[in-house]
């Protein structure tokens, strides 16, 4: 393993336009992602990109926002696809397996510890108020995250994506219907109308 | 109360086939987890459901922890181990082959128009989640309160979202809601 007191350490000038070409071995790629997974609470990204752009400079942030771009379209959890499409562009695919198990695993036996402690105290009086007012707190955050993400589509007055956006919340949400279903409708009439108005916008 | 002769099996089929759906990320295919953890499989009820959704946002990690959550809730370590990978395990593959053609075609056009199409369903899909959440978590007014107070510091602020949950946990020890 390379030291990486080169990368951590020394205040480098924070604008240099190129992260350095020494790419993170495995084991390295193991501790990097376990330590922006052990600090995400409530998400992994902001941490991913903090950990890769700013303190490794293993990729830029144009390089950062494409790759994660890709892993946001395709399906599945993103930052689990970001750390195998990251670790496997280094290290092919022991590498993307090196940072996945480094995002997945350590907290994953956090969470195991406090699911055994649920299933052994779930029951008890006081904890039971306390995991029913972290539930409605964590209900506000995701909501929150919601508006967040819709707040683009609102500003750009985009009708077709927010008529989408209600119609599969109340398929979803409302009538409680299949998500395979819901998307094997929705998907492809999300194409074909984005492709439709993009070219419509063109001529 | 649970028929599967082979719990461990069925959790890993019912999330592979899950996580090729979950467009949008894990907190989009919440909807998709309710539905079969409680209302198909009665792997669990309502509050427990909500209970699991609680721990997974107050562990450090990815979202999609809550699927570890479930499967050790129907069986055990296994349970957690088999649910975890077939959550991450399909769309990982398709991850790395996708993210290879790319780096060999240039530019290509498409991925910003696949985004385009997908970000209102995602979102939509979240929206879902949330209300369902709401639906179990917010019994009395208070906790909807909580909820709408939260939901308003973290749009509004940046605030670091654990104290929030921790505030939530306080006033229901409290006996609040």
């Amino acid at each position: 393993m390379p030291e990486n007191s080169t990368s951590a350490g020394a205040p480098a000038p924070d604008l240099s336009p190129f992260p350095p070409p020494t790419p993170p071995g495995l084991l390295e790629l193991f501790v990097a992602f376990a330590k922006m997974s052990l600090a995400g609470f409530g998400g992994v990204l902001v941490w991913a990109r903090r950990g890769i752009v700013d303190q490794h400079r293993w990729m830029t942030a144009d390089e950062f926002n494409e790759t994660f771009a890709l892993c946001h379209f395709l399906p599945g959890p993103n930052i689990v696809n970001l750390s195998v499409v990251f670790g496997s562009r280094f290290r092919g695919i022991p590498g993307g397996i090196a940072a996945f198990a480094g995002l997945v695993f350590p907290p994953m036996l956090i969470a195991i510890v406090l699911a055994a402690l649920y299933a052994r105290y779930g029951e008890i009086d006081a904890l039971r108020r306390i995991l029913a007012g972290i539930s409605c707190a964590a209900v506000g955050l995701l909501i929150a995250v919601v508006f967040k993400m819709a707040m683009p589509l609102v500003t750009r007055r985009d009708a077709t994506g927010l008529m989408i956006l209600i119609a599969v919340f109340f398929a979803i949400g409302v009538l409680r219907l299949p998500l395979q279903m819901v998307l094997l409708i929705a998907i492809p009439l999300s194409l074909a109308i984005t492709v439709l108005v993009r070219r419509r916008g063109k001529a | 109360m649970n028929s599967d002769a082979n719990p461990v099996a069925t959790l890993f089929w019912s999330f592979a086939l899950m996580s090729l759906f979950a467009v949008g990320g894990a907190n989009s295919a919440i909807p998709e987890m309710h539905r079969v953890a409680v209302d198909v499989r009665h792997w669990m009820n309502e509050r427990q459901f909500a209970d699991i959704f609680a721990i997974s946002q107050l562990s450090p990690g990815p979202n999609v922890l809550i699927v570890t959550l479930i499967g050790y809730h129907v069986a055990g370590i296994a349970g957690a181990l088999a649910a975890t990978v077939a959550m991450c395990g399909p769309t990982a593959v398709v991850a790395y082959y996708v993210s290879g053609l790319l780096a060999r075609s240039s530019h290509a056009r498409w991925p910003a128009i696949i985004q385009a199409a997908l970000v209102p369903l995602s979102i939509g899909l979240m929206g879902a989640s949330g209300l369902i959440l709401a639906q179990t978590s917010d019994r009395s007014w208070v906790a909807a309160l909580i909820s709408v107070a939260a939901a308003v510091l973290a749009f509004a602020t940046r605030l670091n979202p654990l104290w929030m949950l921790l505030a939530g946990g306080a006033l229901g020890f409290a006996g609040l809601i």
